[in-house]
């Protein structure tokens, strides 16, 4: 079986986003930059169903940046087998990035697509579930355990107030939930294989997809700050402030 | 305008989630309520009584039972022939069903809407609620999540909406529910709670966590949350989580106890009324978002705190 695990370039997760003073987004520049820490979770996913005999080959895709394939490299240097990268400097919508993997799909025939559930940037949490759409697939949402048979997948869910467990036919679509697994770290042995490991690169052309934008940003601004408060001395004293603001 | 708003519920009670929501849709047109489910009729006639209400959609089938995305989007891109716009709450039902009937539509879904600010218009947050966007849809159908917390809930009584049935739900034969596993608890449901009583990884361990926060929860009447840090740890349960990746909070007053106060778990509480923090490290990043802090032991402090209100 293949395995086809689209990863994002993002924003490191440890840094705090500074949002551009002519509001027109956030600073990027200079920033490091990581892969999504859910598609960390995708990849480390599949790489387990293939040490576990359940899978043959990962292919990982990105849809970014021409520096998107350092991303890529490190889903390699992990255990990707090889990986594809459609290179376009706009910013493509989860639904633009949704009908592009639908394309590659059709190309590479994948019995799953396990992608993270949300993107630590744009926070959309869409495209998973629009690609699971377009190809008229089941979905495995905010998974927390999945188990792959042959013809099935077993997808422990999580949900607002608890565990939901569904089983979907495959070809399917799986999203990452935080719980799923523990990335591994790339070894510096395999970081060197992994440059020499195949990677193809694609324009959105290529595709024949239409990935206008459907949304503009208008402005991007600070959310607003809150004021700063005051510490206290002792318990007593918490408890005398609580009482006076009227929190108990 | 004509919007069509997801229920949220159980098959038995209508949650409070979709108040939110119903206001919300209220300040882009007429709203229209959708019951998907099976043996839904008192969640129906709970909706029908919501204030703004006109219209409840009952589409009452055992395929629906459980919610299934696979089977409840294809029904909803159907009613969206005669509906301008489809809002859900951003609750993992929500979140898991929109994006499949925004694709269906060949449109983008907004997410997770923090305000309105016109038919087209509106402000959602990115990186971890670090940055707000505004953002205007060209889409002709609009799919949109809403944040519960983002929105006064309209009245749950008062309304008369009609109850109307919808057919044609059917099985789309790609998936289907094995079991769940819902934690029973008295508490109250914590995106909906009015004081939330959370902890992080300096507990320690399950049986702390237990003994520590519970009695202070039990005494204010509070929700229980947690960091990422203690949910990883196992002290509590996954969906305790409060943050980017886990539940969005704005209660009355958030109690932050051995939390340091990460980027991804400030994203779920910073819109809290009062934060109080109570960490032993004076340096911790929650102080520069509390209200009020307190820099102490948890272990002789919460106690006492306990003991004392």
């Amino acid at each position: 079986m293949k395995i086809l695990v689209p990863v994002k370039r993002v924003i490191d997760y440890n840094v705090k986003p500074r949002v551009k003073s002519d509001g027109s987004g956030v600073d990027l520049a200079n920033v490091k930059m990581s892969m999504n820490p859910f598609d960390e979770i995708s990849v480390e996913e599949a790489i387990r169903l293939k040490e576990a005999g359940k899978a043959e080959e990962i292919v990982a895709v990105s849809v970014g940046p021409q520096k998107a394939q350092e991303t890529l490299r490190t889903a390699l240097a992990m255990g990707a087998d090889r990986a594809i990268l459609v290179v376009t400097d706009e910013e493509v919508e989860p639904l633009g990035v949704a009908k592009i993997l639908a394309k590659i799909v059709e190309e590479e025939a994948p019995q799953l697509v396990i992608t993270g559930k949300q993107a630590i940037d744009d926070d959309s949490n869409q495209t998973g579930q629009m690609l699971a759409a377009l190809l008229g697939w089941g979905q495995g949402t905010f998974a927390n355990t999945v188990e792959l048979d042959s013809d099935s997948i077993t997808v422990k869910r999580e949900i607002d107030g608890g565990l939901q467990t569904v089983k979907l036919n495959l070809p399917a679509v799986v999203t990452t939930d935080l719980r799923l697994n523990e990335p591994r770290y790339a070894s510096l042995p395999n970081i060197m294989k992994a440059k020499k490991k195949p990677m193809d690169e694609k324009t959105p052309a290529d595709y024949g997809v239409d990935i206008s934008p459907r949304l503009t940003t208008i402005t991007v601004s600070e959310p607003p700050v809150r004021q700063a408060g005051e510490k206290v001395e002792d318990v007593d004293a918490l408890v005398a402030k609580l009482k006076a603001v009227g929190a108990i | 305008m004509k919007t069509l708003v997801l229920v949220e519920h159980d098959n038995t009670d209508m949650k409070d989630a979709t108040l939110a929501v119903v206001t919300a849709a209220s300040q882009l047109g007429e709203v229209h309520a959708l019951v998907i489910g099976s043996s839904c009729g008192s969640v129906a006639e709970q909706a029908a009584k919501v204030a703004g209400v006109a219209t409840v959609h009952v589409a009452d089938d055992a395929a629906l039972a459980n919610q299934l995305a696979e089977n409840a989007a294809p029904l909803i891109a159907s009613l969206m022939e005669t509906h301008d716009a489809f809002l859900a709450p951003a609750t993992t039902t929500g979140k898991n069903i929109a994006p499949r009937v925004a694709a269906l539509l060949d449109v983008m879904q907004i997410s997770d809407i923090l305000s309105v600010e016109s038919e087209d218009t509106f402000t959602r947050p990115i990186y971890a609620g670090n940055a707000i966007a505004t953002v205007k849809s060209s889409d002709a159908k609009k799919v949109i999540t809403v944040r519960g917390t983002a929105f006064d809930k309209a009245a749950a009584e008062g309304g008369s909406g009609t109850i109307e049935a919808v057919g044609g739900a059917s099985d789309a034969g790609l998936s289907s529910f094995v079991s769940e596993e819902i934690a029973k608890s008295e508490r109250p449901e914590l995106t909906s709670a009015k004081i939330i009583v959370s902890g992080g990884r300096a507990l320690g361990s399950g049986e702390k966590f237990e003994e520590v926060i519970t009695p202070l929860a039990d005494k204010l009447g509070a929700g229980i949350g947690a960091s990422r840090a203690a949910v990883d740890a196992g002290y509590v349960p996954n969906d305790y989580q409060v943050g980017q990746t886990g539940k969005i909070v704005a209660p009355e007053v958030y109690i932050a106890i051995g939390i340091s106060g990460a980027i991804q778990h400030l994203a779920g509480m910073k819109d809290s009324k009062i934060i109080v923090a109570i960490n032993k490290d004076e340096d911790a990043p929650i102080f520069q978002v509390a209200d009020i802090g307190l820099v102490a032991d948890l272990f002789d402090a919460v106690p006492e705190l306990t003991s004392k209100v």
